[in-house]
């Protein structure tokens, strides 16, 4: 299964945990997972149904574009990370 | 020149071609925003708030409009409700409702010089005079300066509206908290034989790009707006301006003028809808242009900072622990670049347990926008000035020190993944051996400082399209507005994969209607994001050309090659044929031939600095000298080595002016005292040394040829190196920028009497 590593504000959310391991072959997938395992992260990582703009993806090292669309490998490791760049408009 | 990991042979690529748009640029005929006059055109001027925060209480207009030549007037009340809400825009993220709220304030001044409402006029003294018949009504507050001032509780709260992430429907001045951990620091420090633990602040400074902001708006009786602007993205401003206006994007074109500098500060829009209002009230072209003043008071500079570094290392030099606390000003509006900052200030070191926490905090000043690197020098200043002192106590040279604990790929970085190859420890290694650290440098009150710097980079999407002409040269079209020398890049991939002399190709710079969506010139992005659409533009046009060669020759395309800018039939007996020749018969193969592609880039490069410098501190008034600078930087592989060079001496010019002289000067009523070049200093040539350079190339597996970006992250050791310098010149440490002549003397005057007094005690 794909490891998601939690961001650190985000781990109220798990009870602390960092690595978790979850179903799912796209991002949208994961998301969903995660929200069923941990009830509230979801809403802390999606806004009308994508990834927040706030929140930046990267797939197995690589920065990732594809929001949910984004497809992940059963050894994926996806993290999520505030978005970069010159901050906000 | 080190050594250098992009093997290809390349023909055009590494060449030093002079710009294709330099003609224009010596000759005056480049044409910039404040160029641009159109029959009619009326003349636009903004009031400005004098007070840093005051409630509004009323704006009366009638007089000012009844002034001869006064043709509209605008204020919040013309722009339509804006969401509350977060979206992407190119590099930056952005709520609607505050950046409506930054173009004219609405029931409340945040900054002194704030718009309160924008005048057309038939020309602009009668505009300047018509605004000062604009009577506001003000209930002057107190103002709210600085990170600590902003989160004391009890604080004077700017945005009744702004919660964050865990105080709940508490009102708050801190906008977000961000936190990055690893390991445990408890442990870290606990194995630690030497802990050093400082605070830092940074002064909030401005890009200092000498053409100011311009905008000409034209709207049209059939809804379409034209925006004439300098802008480093056409694109973002068609974007934000249809916000702020509530028009659709597809009603407003944006053609990008010349542009006299940005620097990350022309990535948001200031005049741009205020000038589509006017003209849409008018019915004339409206042209407005900044002052030095008001781009000062106005636009948008950089955060200023409050750091605290706690690091431990092992005797043996090793780093085992970092805690660090970062504030960062945001301005009036949420949106500091403090993330980036936290996730750059220890990114170029393996530490095995850190936490990092850090806080987006609004205050009464102008909102920031990105600055080169946005975040990173205030960090690098504390982060490398720590390292540089534990350095010291562990009796390793600075640089060896660096080396030791650096990352190289494999490494996790701040944000968890790991890096990808990257070539931090080669900048470190090609200062380690430059002639510089290696000459002795000898004299009083002189010393010698390093630091290094990092910096992610951007990829982003960018449209790109190559037509061959009938005579077999080309044209090269994208929508990234040229700020570094990208034409002249973008020219020379083109001519690389088509196998043309870059003479001819002719690079060119589109409008928001004549190319693809192209995101902002920012980031370090344009050579790797709109240079790989470029290459795959390129990539297509070769494509084509091998179909109509096939066709000529009655052959099917898998039986041409297309190597040397030659087309080559398999087999013998065919000559081959070059794209001149092959060019007169696309009428008869299918018609023309245009290359398109755009992408939305990934693989995307990092990149690293390393700076040596050298300074002499005169102790009886605390001015230092910079007497010799060299900046080692990766740029995976440069295009252009001379633009590469440039813009590592640009960035370094900047953090050095950053260092050393400039500073955002409030007084106690929040009034900036230093609105102009006169008293905002920054370097001129007569400042600096010659800036020497050593581009390190480690390819970048992600880019077709090995680019990284290279336009930001020069900026980010110097602020480190000086300080680290003066320290090793007059034994202070320096924590706080600009390191003036008034503040290094009374640190070098402290520092002497503590001396003394020890030596007395003695």
């Amino acid at each position: 299964m794909p490891t998601v590593v939690i961001p650190a504000l985000l781990r109220k959310f798990t009870g602390g945990v960092e690595r978790v391991e979850v179903p799912g072959k796209s991002i949208r997938e994961l998301v969903r997972s995660l929200g069923e395992r941990f009830p509230g992260i979801e809403h802390q990582l999606l806004q009308d149904g994508d990834i927040r703009p706030s929140i930046a993806v990267s797939i197995d090292g690589e920065m990732a574009t594809g929001g949910v669309l984004d497809t992940v490998g059963e050894n994926s490791e996806v993290h999520f990370i505030p978005a970069l760049g010159g901050g906000e408009v | 020149m080190a050594e250098s990991t992009t093997t290809r042979d390349f023909k055009v690529i590494g060449t030093r071609p002079i710009r294709p748009d330099g003609v224009d640029k010596v000759t005056g005929r480049a044409k910039f925003g404040a160029d641009y006059a159109f029959p009619g055109m009326l003349h636009g001027k903004v009031l400005r708030s004098p007070h840093a925060h005051a409630i509004i209480k009323s704006i009366k207009i009638d007089k000012a409009l009844k002034l001869p030549g006064v043709k509209a007037i605008v204020t919040s009340k013309d722009l339509p409700k804006a969401e509350n809400k977060l979206e992407q825009s190119g590099e930056m993220t952005v709520n609607p409702m505050y950046l409506s709220m930054n173009i004219l304030a609405h029931d409340r001044a945040l900054y002194d010089g704030h718009a309160i409402a924008a005048v057309a006029a038939t020309s602009p003294h009668i505009a300047e005079e018509a605004l000062r018949l604009i009577e506001v009504e003000y209930e002057v507050l107190p103002p709210v300066m600085t990170v600590d001032a902003a989160i004391k509780p009890g604080a004077p709260i700017l945005l009744k509206d702004l919660r964050n992430n865990e105080e709940g429907d508490k009102p708050t001045n801190v906008a977000q908290h961000y936190q990055f951990k690893r390991g445990d620091i408890a442990a870290g420090f606990k194995a630690a034989d030497f802990v050093i633990e400082r605070e830092f602040n940074t002064a909030m400074v401005h890009q200092g790009y000498i053409e100011p902001h311009n905008a000409v708006g034209i709207y049209n009786s059939d809804g379409q707006a034209t925006i004439y602007c300098s802008t480093q993205g056409a694109f973002d401003v068609r974007s934000l301006s249809s916000q702020v206006l509530g028009m659709p994007v597809g009603k407003i074109k944006v053609v990008p003028a010349e542009i006299g500098g940005g620097f990350g500060g022309k990535t948001t829009i200031y005049l741009e809808p205020l000038s589509v209002l006017l003209s849409k009230k008018t019915g004339a072209p409206v042209k407005l242009v900044m002052s030095r003043s008001e781009v000062l008071r106005a636009s948008g500079p950089t955060s200023g900072s409050k750091i605290k570094v706690k690091m431990g290392a092992t005797k043996d030099g090793k780093l085992v622990a970092a805690e660090i606390w970062m504030g960062y000003e945001a301005g009036a509006f949420p949106g500091s670049p403090v993330a980036a900052g936290a996730l750059c200030i220890i990114a170029p070191y393996m530490v095995e347990n850190f936490q990092i926490d850090a806080y987006d905090v609004v205050v009464n000043r102008p909102k920031t926008a990105a600055y080169r690197a946005p975040g990173a020098t205030n960090a690098a200043f504390a982060s490398e000035t720590v390292i540089d002192e534990l350095a010291e106590k562990c009796g390793i040279d600075p640089i060896d020190f660096r080396i030791m604990n650096g990352v190289k790929e494999g490494a996790p970085q701040i944000m968890g993944p790991p890096f990808k190859r990257i070539g931090y420890l080669q900048t470190c290694e090609a200062i380690k051996n430059s002639e510089h650290y290696k000459s002795k440098l000898t004299g009083k009150f002189r010393g010698r400082g390093v630091a290094s710097g990092f910096w992610f980079n951007a990829g982003m999407q960018s449209s790109a399209t190559v037509n061959i002409h009938t005579d077999g040269t080309a044209s090269v079209v994208t929508g990234s507005p040229d700020i570094g020398g990208s034409r002249a890049s973008m020219a020379m991939i083109t001519a690389e994969v088509l196998g043309l002399p870059v003479t001819d190709v002719r690079p060119i710079t589109a409008d928001t209607d004549s190319i693809g969506h192209t995101d902002v010139t920012g980031g370090s992005r344009v050579t790797f994001a709109t240079g790989t659409a470029v290459y795959d533009a390129a990539m297509d046009a070769v494509r084509q050309l091998i179909e109509r060669a096939a066709k000529v020759w009655e052959k099917k395309p898998d039986e041409v090659e297309f190597r040397g800018g030659m087309l080559h039939a398999k087999g013998n007996g065919v000559p081959p044929m070059s794209i001149k020749q092959l060019a007169p018969r696309f009428p008869r193969t299918g018609g023309p031939i245009t290359g398109r592609a755009s992408v939305n880039a990934r693989g995307v490069g990092p990149g690293f600095a390393t700076t040596v410098i050298d300074v002499e501190v005169d102790p009886d008034t605390g001015k230092v000298q910079v007497l010799r600078c060299t900046v080692a930087q990766d740029a995976g592989k440069a295009i252009h080595p001379s633009y590469v060079e440039g813009q590592m001496q640009g960035g370094t010019a900047q953090g050095l002016g950053w260092a050393l002289n400039e500073e955002y000067f409030y007084d106690d009523k929040g009034t900036l005292r230093n609105s102009g070049f006169l008293d905002y200093r920054i370097p001129t040539c007569l400042d600096l040394p010659m800036i020497e350079t050593i581009v390190v190339e480690e390819a970048n597996p992600g880019h077709p040829l090995g680019v990284r970006g290279v336009g930001e992250v020069s900026i980010v050791p110097p602020v480190a190196a000086v300080a680290n310098a003066i320290y090793r010149a007059v034994g202070v440490r320096m924590t706080q920028t600009p390191m003036s002549p008034p503040r290094l003397l009374k640190a070098i005057l402290k520092h002497r009497g503590a001396t003394q007094h020890s030596a007395a005690a003695n």
